[in-house]
């Protein structure tokens, strides 16, 4: 293990590595404490220089309610959850399927069709910005959730294709031809063995397009800028809430938070599965 | 296997693909074939040649965008300006290094691409006035240039963290978690944490004289978005290399150890080249950011480009700018097109890469 495991060092050792920890952890969370703060103060206590680390005086809960009141945001809120459902299911039972195509068979142009899905992940938004506000509109979907769905649903196949083939590929193959020796049909053996062996992954996929999806910010302002009920939660924040309740840090605080809380709640109910999608790639040689 | 299976494959495969093609793949070839045209995105004619205005009530055709063809004049404009402010910027830095009389020039980190000098007499030299695209360029690159300092920072907590028992392990959640928080929502919070009226840094601007704080500032805006946009980076960067040391192998280690190595030595020779793979994927994630989303998102909610024109402005955004508030689009996907190509050299390298690394797809 490297460094040094810390409980084979001396005792002044060990307390001083937990302190300084304690102190990293104390520092970098700063910025979170003092909005979570903000969330309970008065309007006019956060204007009257009160924005640092000083204790809600008094302590109020008006901002909450003047949040979970304000119906264009919540109705965008409501929305990302429309949004990342149909998103989350379509791209990663169409990745499931093409991860299988590429990692259990060989046949030309393999390598070329998994090197689309793979480079289509990392082109920028920007280059694909007008061609897509041009078909959302052209086939009538601009500025509506359909439009972000459509879209959502083909890129985040990109990542579900890649991460689905690697896994699928550590499938031992002995399994798929014991059961075609046996009679099965390609689609009873992908619906019976290798669907089973994947839901793993399938957890560890949803969590990442969930919150990658829930995130996202440039999309819902290109394709839905205007209609509450077709933006994502982000976007509701910059626009509905920093726009109308611009001189009310409380509220833009408490807005900030709802929006941050669900990846962050699924991020600590599913930390394993979260961190284990994460990190693949970034591990073997 | 059998020859009866050939069609198989494609099967499972063709609805991933046509899908993802079709709106992942096709419109980077029409944001290039735009990106030749002059079009401010609103007009449109027939695609049969009738004229749209004449159609009648109960007449329909295939609208298509009436574009102009300017070729390379898109292209052409974005980089109009680079060579005179270019021999600007020369002539500045000139003047920093050689002021002349016997002044000494004193860089101080203010201004321009990071520094500025200032003359022993006071007087500085001012840094020159640039048109926008050039801005644009140059605060692409301190992106390019400084988000990527998220890699080495998240290896250093990585190593400081690489430790058992539950505080640590909470210590790394905690510093993870700011990473599944939307972009725009650390920029808010950032926003309010750089705030210089009455914020948590206000003593310390006082102190240094900043009264625009951070993002306020044109010179500074920047470096402000940047070092927020790390905020989510760095706990990123943490968690791959902490995924990274855990398959370092301890044999070597054990066996460096013996040989008197320790420190330094053992992780600059022993360690870090076993964490290349983690560094690439660290590396190529970043660039990412730096190039489409975090640039957009953080600049977007913290500046909307400002202070003033383009002060913190980057390609990302400019060419979002360009395009719906402009109504110039064919400007716009010039600019785009521009960030394809550059990104380009990422994926073509980490296609490569993966290549070579499995046995599988050869």
């Amino acid at each position: 293990m490297f460094p040094v495991p810390i409980e084979k060092t001396t005792k002044t050792n060990r307390i001083i590595y937990y302190s300084s920890v304690a102190l990293v952890l104390l520092l970098w969370l700063i910025p979170l404490m003092i909005i979570t703060l903000a969330a309970f103060k008065t309007a006019d206590q956060l204007n009257a220089g009160g924005r640092g680390f000083v204790l809600p005086d008094p302590f109020t809960l008006t901002a909450f309610k003047r949040t979970l009141t304000n119906e264009p945001f919540m109705a965008s809120i409501l929305n990302s959850f429309m949004v990342v459902i149909p998103v989350t299911i379509i791209s990663i039972s169409l990745a499931t399927m093409a991860g299988y195509a590429l990692s259990k068979f060989r046949f030309r142009g393999m390598m070329i069709i998994f090197a689309i899905f793979v480079g289509g992940n990392f082109i920028p938004y920007q280059v694909l910005m007008i061609p897509v506000l041009r078909l959302t509109q052209d086939i009538g979907i601009w500025n509506t959730k359909y439009a972000i769905i459509l879209f959502h649903g083909a890129f985040q196949a990109g990542f579900c294709v890649f991460f689905m083939r690697n896994f699928i590929s550590q499938i031992p193959n002995e399994l798929l031809e014991s059961a075609r020796v046996d009679g099965a049909t390609e689609f009873e053996i992908f619906y019976k063995i290798v669907l089973p062996l994947v839901r793993p992954a399938m957890a560890a996929l949803a969590v990442l397009i969930f919150s990658f999806v829930w995130n996202d910010f440039f999309w819902s302002l290109i394709l839905s800028p205007i209609s509450p009920s077709g933006m994502l939660a982000p976007a509701g924040l910059a626009t509905i809430i920093k726009g109308r309740f611009y001189n009310e840090y409380n509220v833009m605080a408490v807005g900030s938070i709802l929006v941050a809380l669900p990846p962050v709640v699924l991020f600590f109910l599913l930390q394993k599965q979260f961190i284990s999608g994460l990190t693949m790639g970034a591990t073997k040689g | 296997m059998k020859i009866k299976l050939n069609l198989t494959p494609w099967l499972f495969l063709a609805p991933a693909l046509v899908y993802f093609t079709i709106m992942v793949i096709y419109p980077i070839i029409g944001s290039v074939h735009i990106s030749f045209h002059d079009w401010n995105g609103t007009q449109f004619k027939c695609s049969d040649g009738r004229d749209i205005k004449s159609l009648q009530e109960n007449e329909f055709c295939r609208k298509i965008p009436d574009m102009k063809y300017v070729g390379f004049e898109n292209y052409q404009r974005f980089f109009k300006k680079t060579p005179k402010d270019f021999n600007k910027i020369k002539k500045y830095w000139q003047k920093v290094f050689d002021p002349g009389d016997n002044k000494i020039g004193v860089p101080v980190l203010d201004q321009g691409i990071g520094l500025i000098s200032t003359l022993t007499d006071g007087k500085k030299t001012k840094w020159p006035r640039l048109s926008i695209e050039t801005k644009i360029i140059l605060n692409t690159l301190k992106w390019l240039i400084f988000f990527p300092l998220a890699i080495p920072i998240g290896l250093g907590l990585a190593l400081f963290l690489n430790q058992i028992g539950w505080f640590v392990k909470l210590s790394k959640s905690l510093i993870f978690f700011p990473f599944v928080i939307s972009a725009a929502v650390i920029g808010f919070v950032f926003q309010f944490f750089y705030d210089p009226n009455g914020g948590l840094l206000s003593p310390i601007y006082e102190y240094l004289g900043w009264k625009d704080g951070i993002i306020g500032d044109k010179d500074k805006a920047t470096y402000g978005i940047i070092a927020a946009a790390w905020y989510r980076q760095i706990g990123y960067c943490l968690i791959i290399y902490l995924a990274g040391l855990t398959s370092v192998n301890s044999e070597q280690i054990e066996a460096a150890r013996m040989d008197g190595a320790s420190g330094w030595k053992l992780f600059r020779y022993i360690v870090l080249p076993q964490l290349w793979p983690s560094t690439f994927v660290a590396l190529v994630v970043t660039i990412i950011g730096a190039l489409r989303t975090d640039s957009f998102d953080m600049t977007q909610i913290m500046t909307e480009g400002g202070p003033g024109r383009g002060a913190s402005d980057v390609m990302s955004r400019f060419m979002f700018q360009k395009t719906l508030f402009d109504q110039d689009y064919g400007y716009g996907s010039s600019i785009s097109v521009l960030l394809f190509m550059f990104m380009l050299i990422f994926i073509i390298a980490f296609i490569i890469r993966m290549y070579y690394q499995d046995e599988n797809l050869r």
